[in-house]
């Protein structure tokens, strides 16, 4: 009893953690299955929203600002596609890595530029900011509605990904881009189609993440980032149940490890995970396996 | 004939670099941004030609450089400390285990040494993973080494999450551009040898080098560790242009840095590497300082201009060459003296250069 009561709030942590990384994974893992590029910007996008949200807080009441979140974080998801991924799409998949990865460092700037460099509070949304009593552990609400609330959308993109058209020509992409081209499916299109889901996720996500942490700071997306990347990896990239299940496995380890003492690890036995996997299993606990040829 | 010229050309050209910075010394002030500027891009040519050792030349996509550098940067530091200075860096951790120092030039090749090492180390397993899993083990090992170094327990060591100071550093400009001028000297000779060419050929076709004979494990693994000796002496010299060092500021957002500088100079040009290293560090600390503070032109007052506008200006810039100039400044060529020879002779041609 007592080694429950002592682990508890790191469990329930892990749980909410690891479910606000599933949310952000499945932006890499959609991105990855369909382009094959490691998008290092949906980290920055995810803290582009936090910001979003800090700042639109400061003129209007909520029940807007959470909605132009939304809008505002798919529209930069779209644009940073269109402006810098799709120039490149003949181009060989390093220079859209590269691409990425300037994408990256432009929005950081930018954040650092709009905040002053200043952390910046993030406000406390009502009844997901609440406390709450879970047996012998306090926590906040965010906690216990952040697994409900990727179940039910992580289930929501599983029926449209499996039963709808534009899942199925997302199917298709992900299988072989060039021949489902040749099929009369518009890329282009599908291509949007995962960037918009993925940030409107990553946007959901910075909404339950930031509820825990006080502030936002430019680089406060690029750890959750590359800690989904972990997650989407482990799970196999390409697979959204892979992702969800390396996410909550990641975080609620995180979180066990920091309640034993060894906070500095934390961030490093994320990585380690990940080169053990990649070593081990390249193709993660759900990824299909791809053999190459000459 | 020609060879030969070059060859003496090539050395007027250094020594005409090196008198310039010795009149740049003489007559600007110590503290002028333009001797930061020159210190600063010399070390970031050494780190970036030895990222391009790795990315453009090897074409292994390696985002760990600043993993390694970080480990040059403290294995030179805590090795040079002066033993008399120890109990006040060292002061939460009783003055530390290490009760010597050794000479600045041993500091140095240990940096590399123990850089590479690690490299070995880590190479065994990553370097068997291809593209972007290999970028991202490697930006995983690079944050791994950065959380060691941060580690308490090694505080007798690394001082933990504590500054490491007082380690002899350079007060000419002379000597990171001695120091960075051999490394890349001697990574060029490398990149002409044998070795090089085996280096070139997997990067252009893994499978067509193996089957001409090439073994690839043994030459993904020399490269990943000459380019990680490197990038260590590169974090050495860092460490003493900095006076002080603390793991945390050695971010994959460094590595980021790095590899924008190469991807502008071109992947696969050492000329190229270098060239953008001093662009990118002049503009970024010195040519867009001005966007940083408010202007006023009569009494139009020039909007957006405050602090870290230089940085949006500037990711903008860098954004635009890996768009829309993706070869970057000189492709995968290189800065040859035949090239501007021919330049000029025949100035209505389009320059090519032939390595």
């Amino acid at each position: 009893m007592d080694f429950i009561s002592k682990n508890l709030p790191y469990l329930l942590a892990g749980i909410s953690v690891g479910g606000q990384y599933a949310l952000i994974a499945i932006g890499y893992t959609m991105v990855y299955g369909i382009l094959r590029l490691i998008n290092f910007a949906h980290g920055d996008i995810f803290m582009v929203a936090a910001l979003v949200t800090v700042y639109s807080t400061t003129v209007m009441p909520l029940y807007l600002s959470i909605p132009l979140t939304l809008i505002v974080t798919v529209a930069l998801g779209l644009l940073v596609e269109r402006a810098a991924y799709k120039p490149l799409r003949s181009a060989p998949r390093m220079s859209v890595m590269i691409s990425a990865i300037g994408v990256s460092y432009l929005l950081q700037n930018l954040a650092l530029y709009v905040t002053g460099g200043l952390a910046q509070t993030y406000p406390s949304i009502p009844f997901i900011s609440n406390t709450v009593q879970v047996g012998p552990a306090t926590t906040k609400m965010v906690t216990l509605v952040t697994p409900i609330l990727t179940i039910i959308l992580v289930f929501a993109l599983m029926q449209l990904i499996n039963h709808t058209k534009i899942g199925m020509a997302m199917r298709a992409a992900a299988n072989d881009f060039e021949t489902s081209r040749l099929m009369g499916i518009k890329v282009d299109n599908v291509i949007s189609v995962t960037f918009l889901i993925g940030s409107f996720l990553a946007a959901v996500g910075s909404l339950l993440y930031f509820t825990n942490y006080a502030s936002v700071i430019p680089t406060s997306g690029a750890m959750p980032g590359l800690k989904a990347f972990v997650a989407a990896v482990f799970g196999g990239i390409g697979s959204i149940p892979g992702a969800v299940i390396g996410a909550f496995i990641i975080g609620i380890c995180e979180n066990i490890i920091k309640g034993l003492g060894w906070t500095t690890f934390s961030d490093a036995f994320t990585f380690a995970l990940l080169i053990v996997i990649l070593i081990f299993k390249p193709t993660g606990l759900f990824g299909e396996g791809a053999t190459d040829k000459v | 004939m020609n060879k030969k010229r070059n060859t003496v050309i090539a050395a007027l050209l250094l020594l005409a670099a090196l008198a310039l910075i010795l009149i740049l010394e003489r007559i600007l002030p110590p503290t002028h941004i333009a001797l930061a500027v020159l210190k600063k891009g010399c070390i970031y040519s050494l780190v970036a030609v030895s990222m391009n050792l790795l990315n453009g030349f090897t074409g292994l996509f390696s985002l760990g450089q600043a993993g390694f550098m970080l480990i040059g940067a403290y294995t030179y530091a805590v090795l040079t400390i002066p033993a008399a200075d120890r109990g006040s860096v060292y002061m939460y951790y009783g003055g530390g285990i290490i009760h010597f120092s050794v000479p600045v030039i041993v500091g140095l090749l240990a940096a590399g040494l123990l850089a590479a090492l690690f490299a070995w180390l880590i190479g065994l397993p990553v370097l068997r993973l291809k593209s972007d899993y290999l970028a991202i083990a490697t930006l995983g090992f690079a944050e791994i080494i950065r959380a060691f170094f941060q580690w308490d327990e090694l505080g007798v060591i690394t001082n933990g999450s504590n500054m490491l100071r007082k380690y002899p550093s350079f007060s000419t400009t002379l000597y990171p551009f001695i120091v960075s001028a051999v490394c890349i000297g001697i990574m060029v000779l490398i990149i002409n040898s044998s070795y090089g060419r085996a280096f070139k050929a997997i990067r252009d076709d893994e499978i067509a080098a193996e089957a001409m004979g090439i073994n690839l494990a043994k030459h993904k693994r020399m490269a990943f560790c000459i380019s990680s000796f490197f990038a260590g002496i590169g974090g050495a010299l860092l460490a003493m242009y900095q006076t002080s060092i603390q793991a945390a500021t050695f971010r994959s957002s460094m590595t980021y840095e790095i590899l924008l500088i190469v991807v502008i100079g071109g992947l696969g040009s050492v000329t190229g590497s270098c060239i953008a290293s001093f662009l990118f560090i002049a503009s970024s600390e010195w040519w867009l300082r001005f966007l940083d503070t408010e202007m006023t032109i009569g009494n139009f007052h020039v909007p957006l201009l405050r602090a870290g506008f230089r940085k949006v200006v500037f990711s903008v810039i860098i954004m635009a060459i890996v768009l829309f100039a993706r070869n970057g400044i000189m492709g995968n060529r290189e800065f040859s003296i035949n090239g501007i020879f021919r330049f000029f002779k025949n100035p209505g041609k389009k320059k090519e250069v032939k390595q």
